[in-house]
């Protein structure tokens, strides 16, 4: 960290004064004065320009010296990060890692008796947002495919349950597989007119397909009842009791973790399995991995399929807990919030992806007093992210395999960067 | 058939597209040389609508004339915008320069987001009314049911837009080094052509037209809040791929084409659907001729 | 008996540019064969147009690859010609950067495994096996190439001649009748092109794998090709043993004519 001092020199000061500048000339109509054309007011708040000269200050110079850090760092360098070291720590003490696993779940398990009714809520949220995450990792971290339609998936799954049970009257366990059975088809038919798009356009027509959804359902009245929604959906029933509001709550809470658990079990089997692997090399590099005899069609459909899957699952349970939905909560900022989940938990990592959940979900609830600085943040975080840690808060380690007797452990743990 | 209500759909979609095209070659321009699409190029066009506002308010309670008071909002509109654009390339999009696309994309994609929600905490969330500057064209009166000012002012700031601009790419140095930049920036740097200096003019250029189309949009439509370059910009950038992305008089093209969709679209089918029109029609194009109106097919590099 | 890789007026248009134009070509089974020639020849557009990348203009493209009769290949999609027992590298390395070595190999070998998505979820006993067994095929086919050492290392991290290498072993991991090689020698120091050349010849003969591969520097083949194909401006100029190539006066011309420019 010493090295930072070297930035407080004359030449860097004056390059920090002159962003400084900057900033403030950059900022000064919007920051400053504020208009109000309805009442013809004007307000100078020059507070404001002290703020942001300061602040600008600061920031450009710990800007040059992150950059510079991360320029200086080669990727051959032995270094072993913290995430690596505390990897290496849990495989070799395998008793200390039990032993956390089982504290964490008896933490999560105790979690809705130890606090209140509106946490365990907010909680419940979280483990939506954690299984969506996983969901759409695997079109974005594992295949490497930017999808920014996936909120439309979480409203197939919303709207499915809503409906059936207005109109038929069906149960939530039944609509569960239905909600998840449309959105993997929804998946498949978005799957298959873009196959050919490249990256960016794939962005576009994503974003395009998830709006086209949303307006419709928004339009549509006869269908979906419009803006206003559907309103008293019931919430999942255990063998046809009927639940108070907060063992309803309780209830829920475990329904969500069992899904988290699933989820997990299934994407850890997927990403190391002949079929994961696929969508990996086809993120690395999709022409190479035709030629190694990869169907690039098949592992596009099959990542969308399953992406949708997930998504359409949790759209029933968030339509069950909410008990009442309408388009307003399947707009492009929830996609986009859902990909800041991958992206700043780590893209392709398990973990990170829950990490990510966990912080966006939960921070801003407990920081309420920045509420309105949330996707304000979420944004900066997003851009700065790319800049100096693409891979996201914890990055994707591939496994590793032993073979004997050529190799010893402490060499291939050494390898490891 | 009413004719006449047909001809101010025609103008509708002719004053749409207008803006589209405006939006559109920033879109265009920064895709051909660097291959990005900047998600934020709709948020400068917002910006610069916002800054306009502010200084024309602030300038009408010196009792300047209307004209002169637009004419200055539009410059300082284009100024600033213009340093937003070049500050969020040097922000967001150099520091990733020959990473992963997807990078680059998610980056974009933040720029936009942060730059929405500056304008809403530092100015408002409400829709605020535009001040009415442009006066009324005498000349007009005779079709002012068919055209109005603000529309013709819009068509012609238009097309002395891209008649400059066509000039720019076609005949100067700067122009000749951005198209070379764009076939190939790698063999154009060896050449000598400082690449950073192409890039920085190209979102110079790009945000300033983004600009003057989001203070023309405004005066036209007589309001704004921070939300109206997000999906002024997708459009646009639909219109980019439409015409062919990279391509500039693709651009203006496919901006037409989707002025005139939407505004025949919305004007006799509904106008609930106005947005899927636009989307829907990207698709279709997408699928059918992924490198769009006027652009060339690509050649995968092995 | 059909040689394995055949075609037949082969042609390949960009727009008004013809890149391989009109070209006759054989591979017998066993061989070793180069295709040369000057840089922007058409070499690698010949070999996109056979794996597939490309879909060829005009002429035929047909493999007989295990004794089979052959089969026409044009316009099939890369994975498909792959299954066909064709496999190639890349001239400007492709690999996957961010999988390990192993896993790299690992995906070559995916046409050869079975295992789905139910598979992967419940991992019966059979998906168990054919894990187990493709990870101990790509560590065998990693040391035979002398990469053992690299196993879970990511493959962007590798040397440059290792990731050379990793490209052979990749490719080979595919099983494949042919194997094609895009200037595999491309930016490596003597003593590894010699190593390399050792170790094409060991494919062709442990492996039972044909060999095709491009280089355009003339002297790094000779030594270890049966057969030279001569290419310039995307016409075939000459074929023939290196002795005959070595003495033929329009390669001598293609080749000095290319140095002038």
């Amino acid at each position: 960290m010493s090295d930072i001092l070297k930035y407080f020199t004359v030449k860097e000061m004056k390059k920090s004064l002159v962003m400084s500048l900057w900033f403030m000339i950059l900022t000064f109509p919007i920051m400053v004065i504020k208009v109000n054309t309805i009442e013809d007011t004007v307000v100078w708040r020059w507070g404001n320009l002290i703020g942001i000269g300061i602040g600008a200050f600061f920031m450009s110079t710990l800007w040059r010296y992150l950059l510079e850090r991360k320029n200086m760092q080669s990727p051959l360098s032995d270094k072993k990060t913290l995430q690596i070291r505390v990897m290496d720590w849990a495989n070799e003490n395998p008793k200390a890692k039990t032993t956390a696993l089982i504290a964490v779940g008896a933490f999560m398990a105790a979690f809705p008796f130890l606090t209140s009714m509106y946490q365990t809520s907010i909680m419940t949220t979280a483990l939506m947002y954690i299984v969506l995450g996983l969901g759409l990792n695997i079109v974005v971290g594992l295949g490497g495919l930017l999808h920014l339609g996936y909120a439309a998936f979480y409203a197939v799954g919303a709207y499915t349950y809503a409906l059936l049970n207005y109109h038929f009257g069906l149960s939530f366990w039944i609509c569960l597989p239905i909600g998840a059975g449309l959105a993997t088809v929804m998946g498949i038919l978005l799957a298959i007119p873009v196959l050919r798009l490249r990256g960016d356009y794939l962005a576009i027509v994503t974003l395009g397909f998830g709006e086209v959804i949303r307006i419709i359902l928004e339009n549509w009245n006869d269908f979906s009842f419009g803006p206003s929604g559907i309103a008293n959906i019931p919430r999942p029933g255990f063998f046809g009791m009927s639940m108070k509001l907060q063992t309803a709550t309780i209830y829920i809470y475990f329904i969500m973790i069992a899904m988290v658990i699933f989820t997990i079990f299934v994407v850890r089997r997927l990403e190391n399995s002949r079929m994961g692997r696929a969508w990996i090399a086809m993120r690395e590099d999709e022409i190479a991995s035709e030629s190694m005899g990869i169907d690039i069609t098949k592992s596009k459909i099959t990542t969308f399929a399953l992406g949708a899957f997930w998504a359409g699952m949790v759209g029933v349970i968030f339509a069950a807990k909410t008990t009442f939905i309408n388009p307003a909560s399947f707009t492009l900022w929830e996609s986009v919030m859902i990909l800041c989940v991958v992206v700043i938990g780590g893209m392709g990592s398990i973990f990170g992806v829950v990490i990510g959940a966990l912080i966006l979900i939960l921070l801003p609830e407990y920081l309420r007093a920045f509420s309105e600085y949330r996707m304000l943040m979420f944004g900066a975080i997003l851009v700065i992210m790319m800049v100096f840690r693409p891979g996201g808060i914890i990055s994707n380690i591939r496994k590793k395999y032993k073979f004997e007797p050529t190799q010893n452990s402490a060499e291939s743990s050494k390898e490891g960067v | 058939m009413d004719l006449s209500y047909f001809f101010e759909l025609f103008v509708g979609g002719l004053t749409r597209g207008s803006i589209y095209a405006l939006i559109a070659l920033g879109y265009t321009m920064v895709y051909g040389i660097i291959k990005l699409i900047n998600f934020a190029h709709g948020e400068i066009y917002m910006i610069g609508a916002f800054t306009a506002l502010i200084i024309a308010s602030v300038l009408s309670f010196t009792g300047m004339n209307p004209v002169l008071i637009f004419l200055i909002a539009s410059v300082l509109a284009i100024f600033f915008s213009a340093a937003y654009g070049v500050t969020m390339e040097k922000i967001a999009y150099t520091p990733l320069r020959g990473s992963q696309r997807l990078s680059a994309l998610i980056s974009a994609i933040g720029m936009s987001m942060f730059l929405q929600n500056y304008v809403l905490l530092a100015q408002t969330s409400d829709f605020l009314p535009f001040p009415e500057l442009v006066p009324d064209f005498k000349f007009l009166k005779p079709v002012e049911h068919l055209i109005s000012s603000t529309s013709f002012l819009i068509l012609i700031t238009t097309a002395i837009v891209m008649v400059l601009l066509t000039y720019l790419i076609k005949f100067t140095r700067t122009g000749k080094a951005m198209r070379a930049t764009s076939q190939d920036a790698k063999m154009a740097q060896l050449l000598g052509i400082n690449i950073s200096r192409i890039i920085t003019i190209t979102f110079i250029i790009g945000s300033s037209t983004a600009a003057l189309g989001g203070v023309l949009i405004s005066t036209h439509i007589g309001q704004l809040n921070f939300y109206i370059g997000f999906i002024a910009g997708i459009k646009a950038f639909v219109a980019a791929v439409l015409g062919g992305i990279g391509s500039i008089p693709g651009a203006v093209l496919g901006s037409f084409v989707l002025g005139w969709t939407e505004s025949f679209g919305t004007g006799y089918i509904s106008s609930d659907y106005e947005d899927v029109f636009a989307f829907l029609f990207l698709i279709i194009i997408l699928i059918f001729r992924p490198s769009g109106i006027l652009g060339r097919p690509e050649n995968k590099k092995v | 008996m059909a040689p394995i890789l055949e075609t037949k007026n082969l042609t390949m248009q960009f727009g008004g540019l013809t890149a391989v134009d009109n070209i006759n070509f054989k591979v017998n089974s066993g061989e070793i064969v180069a295709l040369i020639g000057p840089n922007g020849a058409g070499k690698t557009t010949f070999f996109n147009c056979v794996t597939g990348v490309y879909t060829p203009t005009s002429g035929d493209i047909f493999i007989a690859p295990n004794k089979t009769s052959p089969q026409r290949i044009n316009g099939l999609k890369p994975n498909k010609v792959t299954e066909k027992g064709l496999a190639r590298t890349f001239q400007n390395i492709r690999l996957f950067q961010n999988m390990t070595v192993l896993e790299n190999v690992m995906i070559g070998r995916h046409i050869k495994l079975k295992s789905g998505l139910l598979g992967a979820i419940f991992r019966p006993k059979a998906t168990m096996d054919e894990e187990q067994k493709v990870i101990q095929d790509s560590y065998d086919i990693l040391t035979e190439l002398g990469l053992e050492q690299y196993v879970n290392e990511l493959a962007k991290n590798l040397p440059y001649g290792a990731q050379r290498r990793l490209e052979i072993a990749r490719a080979m991991g595919t099983e494949p009748a042919l194997l094609l090689l895009d200037e595999p020698a491309a930016g490596m120091n003597p003593q590894e092109t010699k190593e390399l050349d050792e170790m094409i010849v060991k494919i062709r003969d442990v492996n039972k794998i044909s060999i095709l591969l491009i280089e355009h520097d003339m002297s790094l083949v000779m030594s270890i090709s049966e057969k030279i194909f001569v290419v310039d401006y995307g016409k075939l100029i000459a074929e023939g043993s290196p002795d005959e190539i070595k003495q033929n006066p329009d390669v001598i011309k293609a080749y000095l004519g290319d140095e002038d420019a």
